[in-house]
């Protein structure tokens, strides 16, 4: 049962790494840079939720809905005046006005909030432990909902991806910029809508990580944010399926390494697994190498 | 149409100079295309054809000059927009979307338009061009080179467009379908469809146009009708091997 147990953490843990990567993946896959100033977006949504829950007294629901509605416009105005301005620049310069903006959010965070760390309020998600085979099993509800949300999310976005006519929008901005645009496709509009979902998203992943880890400070988004990022490309950047499978994976790889070969050497193990994939398979688990054809 | 000047042109490029970044790749370009006419850019590689194209879709910027679309002046105009202007581009190397289905990719095509009228133009395209009815439902990146072409032609003629620009829609392709590609251009001429045409295979495009211009190293060095550059002496012996 502890095996069990460890498994539903690492599905648990998983899911929100996975809800992470898929706005870096999301956002890598259409604007062609890597935000990594997306971590502390999800830490500005965990703490726009704990206001909303300890100040301002709204109900749970309210609560996530204000925290998505900010992170996206947070976004928004991050890419609108921070990215977009560097649009025909080099990627390096765009690397490091994203790491620019992590620190900005971070110690805007530590201005508001200050540098105590908060405590979340389990009142988030207050759905009571399940017990299963005569309570051997124990699964929590910030776990249950955590893993539910992932499914929620993965299905509709691939609905939203495939079907509506944003969607392909998105895949061909992906593909192909100067085609797009010569489709009609206003390819800024564009990209300001994959910010827009992805820092709902992350606002998302910001509440689900507090209602399961719930010390809440500015670094919050900081380690979750890396080993996003880290899924993502395990499961090949700008993939959304690779997205959600490097994630589920670094999950459970990295519950299972703590609990059974070392805790110290956890986060070790989840990235020398990461190095043999990319040495295997430099794209990544889904990834795809497109080849021209003459 | 060789009369045509009386008329104002649909398209007018105005003395444009394009640099990229420090290259001065187009040095005053100036030339027209009227209504119903085929016109056709040759030139060499790198003579500047496909920068000319790109820059009046707005893919790139004039540093000097301007382009008007029927007397509109439409120089800074953002390249999603010209769509609905009535041009369409059919780029070079055809950058169809590899990973979208055919159908896909001709619903990107008819973007700019009507959910509605989206599925009368894919019947009309898959009329024309038969071979992407059979494959629908594929992935356009596992097409054949002629496919493909055949695929970004039809995905350029979703939207409709008043003029269509190809350019190089011979490259790598066989004899064959070379022989293809530009009956299918001269069907769609007499279908109304204006074309301005960029080909490194001169003899094929002077033979199916109307005008012609040459362009060397950014600048036009020679104009006419396209049978009278067919024949002359400088055109053929620069361009047509003889």
């Amino acid at each position: 049962m502890i095996f069990l147990d460890n498994l539903v953490n690492g599905i648990s843990l998983g899911s929100i790494y996975a809800i992470i990567a898929l706005g870096y993946t999301m956002v890598y896959g259409i604007a062609k840079m890597l935000n990594f100033a997306h971590g502390d977006v999800i830490m500005m949504g965990a703490y726009i939720a704990f206001c909303a829950l300890q100040y301002w007294n709204l109900p749970p629901f309210l609560a996530l809905v204000v925290a998505m509605l900010a992170c996206t416009v947070m976004g928004v105005v991050i890419e609108g005046l921070a990215y977009r301005p560097l649009r025909q620049a080099a990627s390096l310069a765009v690397l490091i006005t994203a790491i620019g903006m992590s620190y900005l959010l971070q110690n805007l965070a530590l201005m508001i909030w200050g540098a105590n760390p908060k405590s979340f309020p389990s009142s988030m998600i207050s759905i009571p432990t399940i017990s299963l085979f005569g309570g051997q099993l124990k699964i929590a509800g910030a776990t249950l909902v955590t893993i539910l949300a992932n499914i929620v999310i993965m299905v509709a976005l691939t609905l939203f991806t495939s079907k509506t006519k944003t969607g392909k929008a998105m895949r061909c901005v992906s593909e192909d910029r100067g085609a797009a645009s010569l489709m009609g496709i206003n390819v800024n509009r564009t990209i300001s809508i994959t910010f827009a979902i992805g820092s709902a998203l992350a606002a998302v992943a910001g509440i689900l990580l507090c209602s399961s880890y719930p010390t809440l400070q500015p670094t919050t988004g900081s380690m979750p944010g890396i080993k996003a990022f880290t899924a993502a490309v395990f499961g090949g950047i700008g993939s959304i399926p690779g997205a959600m499978l490097g994630g589920l994976l670094l999950g459970v790889i990295e519950i299972f390494g703590k609990a059974y070969i070392s805790t110290e050497l956890g986060d070790a193990i989840v990235f020398a697994v990461l190095i043999i994939v990319l040495l295997v398979k430099p794209a990544g688990l889904l990834g795809k190498t497109v080849r021209e054809k003459v | 149409m060789s009369e045509g000047k009386r008329t104002q042109p649909l398209l007018s490029v105005n003395d444009i100079h394009v640099y990229y970044g420090a290259i001065h790749a187009i040095k005053g370009v100036s030339f027209e295309v009227y209504q119903d006419e085929i016109v056709t850019l040759i030139g060499a590689n790198g003579a500047g054809k496909s920068t000319t194209l790109n820059t009046i879709t707005g893919l790139l910027r004039p540093k000097q000059g301007s382009i008007t679309l029927k007397g509109e002046n439409v120089t800074t105009l953002p390249s999603h927009k010209m769509i609905s202007r009535g041009i369409a581009l059919c780029p070079e190397g055809r950058r169809i979307f590899q990973q979208m289905t055919v159908r896909e990719n001709l619903e990107m095509g008819g973007y700019t338009r009507q959910a509605g009228e989206i599925a009368a133009s894919i019947e009309e395209m898959f009329t024309r061009f038969p071979r992407l009815k059979e494959r629908e439902k594929q992935i356009a990146g596992t097409l054949s080179g002629g496919e493909q072409q055949m695929l970004a032609m039809a995905r350029a003629l979703m939207s409709k467009p008043n003029l269509l620009m190809l350019d190089e829609p011979s490259m790598g392709l066989a004899p064959i379908l070379v022989e293809q590609i530009f009956s299918i251009i001269q069907e769609l001429h007499g279908a109304g469809v204006t074309i301005l045409l960029v080909e490194q295979n001169a003899q094929m495009a002077l033979s199916v146009a109307d005008r012609a211009y040459v362009l060397e190293t950014g600048h036009i060095t020679m104009e006419g009708k396209a049978d009278e550059l067919l024949h002359n002496d400088d055109v053929r012996r620069a361009y047509l091997g003889s």
